[in-house]
């Protein structure tokens, strides 16, 4: 049986007086691809910013490795091992696609380097421009830059928000080709509102729905069933 | 010709002095979104620390290092303890660091005693030199120098460093600065430290400059400040280095031609500036240190 990475239990998380996430229960185990889906607005960048420490759970706890960072400092949790992707893609505009890379790297070891060979491999276009601004890029570079960022360190989870959101179809086979790689070596919690990508790379689903955990399973199970699909991510 | 070399001089001279001043606090408001009004300050505990030091030592450079490290202690002290309680809140900033100015113009008369200092520069900037038909004042030639020297030294840290890039990041987005394993605290705390210290060297360097100081100096002069930060962009060093020595000349020559307008025309040029390119001059977009 799968051991469980992360835990969010029962997390409420306010934005000034708005209750956002109320709640909001799930479980990541190692090694799969848990994707969190819903409607706009439904919670789930909050979640993840909540697991992050970018946001503060009013109450609730978040585990990961057996222990509780729900009141850690951002840095705190990003040294634990958790990468993170935000859905604006946090691109440092003025520096370029290299000087990204040297800011996100925590360390500059054999392994880094290793990652970082496999990062450019994945993605040429960061090679290729690797002088030029993070501003100047197009979305899916950006997009690749941003995932790129969140990899080059040893995280064992991976938190990638909408990474679809805004790209051309074949930025997103690009996309996916490189979250299905980086499946085999880390664990991932996927928001994304691209079913078709969604099910293709997760293992695992949780359906929130104004800021509430209301379904989970099998994403196999969910990719069947049609009544869910529709009620609660508007796909007929 | 020599009255015209004679004002840019020392327009330069006044401009590099506005830059020192100004550098710490357009880092400081790029990065950490604070109005530091008790930068003044800094720049004068510099300029009495750094010519007591000075006069003790009979060494400059001693003087130097003096200001310097009254600087990085105060920059500590008053982002610790002022700051740190009111990130994230302008009004709460504008008042409580209102406040610490007036309690360290105050505390600078009890420590200092309140009558003017007077301060001459050592032997060997003092003086002039002739090239040709002009006069060259050796001390403001120095200021003109030492400002390149920070600026260059400055620059180089943040574009070439690790500690410059993950600054300017953080200029950009603090967030994400934090989730990748970065304590933005740390840096916050080193870049005010870093930016009081270039205040209070521009304390002590304008000291023999202007050859006396007073307690209020830095209530004077904290105001060239902001103006130079508002015209040059929030966040851009280069844009603060443009736009100080611009108003250093616009000051010099003001006051040269038309004394009672000094002030007045940076004034304007701020106004002008906040109205047509609120973002400033010299700064893409806003916050920028390129």
């Amino acid at each position: 049986m799968m051991k469980t990475l992360l835990k969010v239990d029962e997390i409420n998380t306010y934005i000034d007086q708005f209750h956002i996430l109320q709640n909001v229960s799930f479980e990541v185990k190692t090694g799969e691809v848990t994707v969190l889906l819903g409607r706009n607005g439904a919670g789930k960048t909050t979640t993840l910013r909540t697991i992050m420490g970018l946001n503060s759970a009013s109450s609730g706890s978040v585990v990961y490795k057996d222990e509780d960072i729900t009141k850690q400092n951002t840095h705190h949790i990003a040294r634990k091992g958790i990468g993170y992707v935000p859905e604006d893609q946090g691109i440092f505009a003025d520096l370029t696609v290299g000087e990204n890379m040297r800011v996100a790297m925590q360390k500059e070891d054999d392994a880094t380097k290793e990652r970082m060979d496999w990062v450019l491999n994945m993605f040429p276009d960061l090679k290729k421009f690797w002088n030029k601004a993070g501003g100047q890029l197009s979305g899916g570079q950006k997009q690749m830059l941003s995932i790129a960022r969140a990899y080059i360190n040893e995280n064992d989870l991976l938190l990638i928000d909408e990474p679809s959101k805004g790209l051309a179809p074949i930025i997103v086979e690009k996309v996916m080709e490189s979250i299905q790689e980086m499946k085999e070596k880390t664990t991932i919690v996927l928001v994304e509102q691209n079913f078709y990508m969604a099910s293709s790379i997760g293992d695992s689903f949780y359906i929130l729905d104004d800021g509430m955990t209301v379904h989970s399973g099998k994403m196999n199970e969910l990719k069947d069933d049609e009544v869910l699909k529709k009620k609660y991510l508007g796909i007929a | 010709m020599d009255l015209i070399f004679s004002l840019t001089l020392n327009g330069l001279a006044t401009g590099m002095l506005f830059f020192l001043l100004a550098a710490g606090l357009t880092l400081i408001f790029g990065l950490m979104d604070v109005l530091n009004f008790a930068h003044g300050g800094l720049f004068a505990w510099g300029a009495f620390t750094g010519v007591w030091i000075y006069g003790l030592s009979g060494n400059f450079f001693v003087g130097i290092l003096g200001a310097i490290v009254a600087g990085l202690v105060l920059g500590a002290i008053t982002e610790y303890l002022i700051i740190k309680p009111v990130y994230g809140n302008h009004i709460q900033q504008i008042l409580i660091t209102l406040g610490f100015m007036l309690v360290l113009t105050e505390m600078l008369k009890v420590v200092y005693g309140p009558n003017q200092r007077a301060a001459q520069p050592p032997e060997y900037l003092d003086g002039s030199f002739t090239i040709g038909d002009v006069t060259i004042i050796k001390y403001r030639l120095f200021i003109i120098l030492m400002g390149i020297i920070i600026f260059a030294l400055t620059s180089y840290v943040l574009k070439k460093t690790k500690i410059g890039l993950i600054v300017r990041a953080g200029v950009m987005n603090k967030e994400m600065v934090q989730a990748l394993g970065i304590n933005i605290r740390l840096i916050f705390l080193a870049v005010f430290m870093v930016g009081s210290a270039m205040a209070a060297l521009g304390g002590f360097l304008f000291a023999p400059y202007s050859g006396v100081i007073y307690a209020e100096i830095g209530l004077d002069y904290g105001i060239f400040a902001f103006i130079v930060v508002v015209i040059g962009g929030m966040g851009s060093l280069s844009g603060s280095l443009m736009a100080a020595l611009l108003v250093g000349l616009a000051q010099a020559y003001m006051q040269y031609y038309v004394p009672s307008l000094a002030l007045a025309v940076n004034m304007l040029l701020m106004a002008a500036v906040l109205l047509f390119r609120p973002q400033g001059l010299f700064s893409v977009k806003g916050v920028s240190t390129k």
